[in-house]
């Protein structure tokens, strides 16, 4: 009795993941996400100094030099904090826009990310 | 007379220029020559009421930096200091020209100050761009160096008829720009030279340098041109800067500059390399690349000499 009883608790609990996914997977498939996107830091430049994508893309940069960067956008949108090696910093472009920043310490570095749909 | 001055020096401006890693370049009656010394001579003074005296500068301590090719700037920076310790002449005060910490936290100045302690000498700050950023763009820099300076760190003193004068072109950097010094720095330092005799030498520091040694890296001040015309009628101006971790010279006009060595790595010649990282060298070299400079006026000689020496030498 307590064993048909486990069983057909495991069974329930397997049907309500298994919903859950399908669920999960055709919001996903709705919202159409975007791929994110990424920029790596190095020998003091952008290596995508001119990123275009999708509204709702999340780009994340790494710093891959071994002088600290930051990422910070013109207008105030974002701003990272200082980035040692290896360090990342992310955001996610919501809107439609264009969107330059600089590196705030060496501040002839730039980049611009452009979000269109 | 500051004609005569002009005239004297004229024939030797074009010696200056890139001078390399180090010579001593006398100016006697304006003929410039250069021997075979680890050292640099800049602006000459003609003012008898100088007494002679030596102030050191260090600079780039980076202290919290520990990758190649120096995997500990603390015990660079020590070495420097001993060295400035051991000058023959005592420098009465040090000035560092910036970017005491690698990132800003709190124990990288702690130990910086510690290390400086050692000195028994006041020293004099101003903040590189390594310097700004804890989260409120300089402050834990400012609490500690910059007691009793304005803005963003800038300040002047007067030490025995010299006029000393320090800047910050590290803040509020512009996007695609190079160092600044802003509206309101060049407002207080026409203030702070108002009513200064043309006589007085004047010594600019700030870590940047104030002439444009490499746009393409970022090498120069966007408005130091600025700051210059306000120096331009002062007969002596010695400018000395840090950030491109070499030596570096030129004179134009009444004006010299220069440039000091790091005591935690050096960087590339301008363009010799893909950017201005971290000079990979090999340790057995490295101090040869790392130094001080000793700046001394001379009272009779009508000159300031600035000796570089190297952490090796």
């Amino acid at each position: 009795m307590t064993r048909a009883f486990k069983i057909l608790t495991f069974q329930a609990s397997a049907i309500a993941a298994g919903a859950l996914i399908i669920g999960a997977v055709a919001d996903m498939a709705r919202a159409a996400p975007a791929a994110p996107a990424a920029v790596t830091i190095g020998n003091f430049t952008f290596n995508s100094p001119a990123l275009t994508v999708k509204p709702g893309t999340t780009v994340t940069w790494t710093n891959a030099d071994d002088i600290p960067h930051t990422v910070v956008s013109k207008d105030g949108a974002f701003k990272s904090k200082v980035l040692d090696t290896g360090d990342r910093f992310s955001f996610t472009f919501a809107k439609a826009g264009q969107f330059g920043y600089y590196c705030s310490l060496h501040p002839h570095m730039t980049g611009i990310v452009t979000v269109k749909a | 007379m500051l004609d005569d001055l002009d005239d004297s020096r004229r024939g030797f401006l074009k010696c200056m220029a890139w001078a390399g890693t180090g010579a001593l370049f006398a100016f006697n009656g304006g003929i410039g020559s250069s021997i075979g010394l680890d050292a640099a001579l800049a602006a000459p003074v003609k003012h008898a009421s100088i007494q002679p005296f030596t102030f050191a500068q260090i600079s780039d301590s980076h202290i919290g930096f520990n990758k190649p090719p120096n995997a500990d700037a603390r015990a660079t920076f020590r070495e420097a200091i001993a060295k400035v310790k051991a000058l023959p002449n005592r420098p009465d005060f040090v000035i560092h020209t910036g970017d005491v910490s690698q990132l800003s936290r709190d124990e990288e100045f702690d130990d910086a100050g510690q290390i400086l302690k050692e000195l028994g000498l006041p020293v004099f700050f101003v903040p590189g761009e390594h310097d700004m950023l804890d989260p409120d763009g300089g402050k834990a820099f400012l609490n500690r160096f910059g007691k009793g300076s304005q803005g963003a760190g800038w300040y002047s003193f007067d030490h025995r008829g010299v006029h000393f004068v320090a800047l910050v072109n590290v803040a509020d950097l512009k996007p695609g720009g190079m160092g600044n010094l802003g509206a309101g720095q060049l407002a207080w330092l026409k203030a702070d030279l108002a009513g200064r005799s043309s006589s007085t030498p004047i010594v600019v520091f700030a870590h940047i340098p104030l002439w444009t040694v490499y746009a393409d890296w970022g090498w120069g001040t966007d408005d130091s041109a600025e700051a210059l015309k306000l120096l331009a009628r002062f007969g002596s101006v010695t400018v000395l800067n840090g950030h491109i971790h070499q030596i570096t010279q030129k004179i134009e006009g009444k004006v010299a500059f220069h440039t000091a060595r790091s005591t935690a790595f050096p960087q590339p010649a301008p363009g010799a390399a893909p950017s201005p990282g971290p000079l990979k060298v090999p340790s057995e070299q490295l101090r040869s690349m790392l130094g001080i400079t000793d700046a001394l006026f001379v009272r009779g000689h009508d000159r300031i000499a600035l000796i570089d020496s190297t952490l090796s030498a």
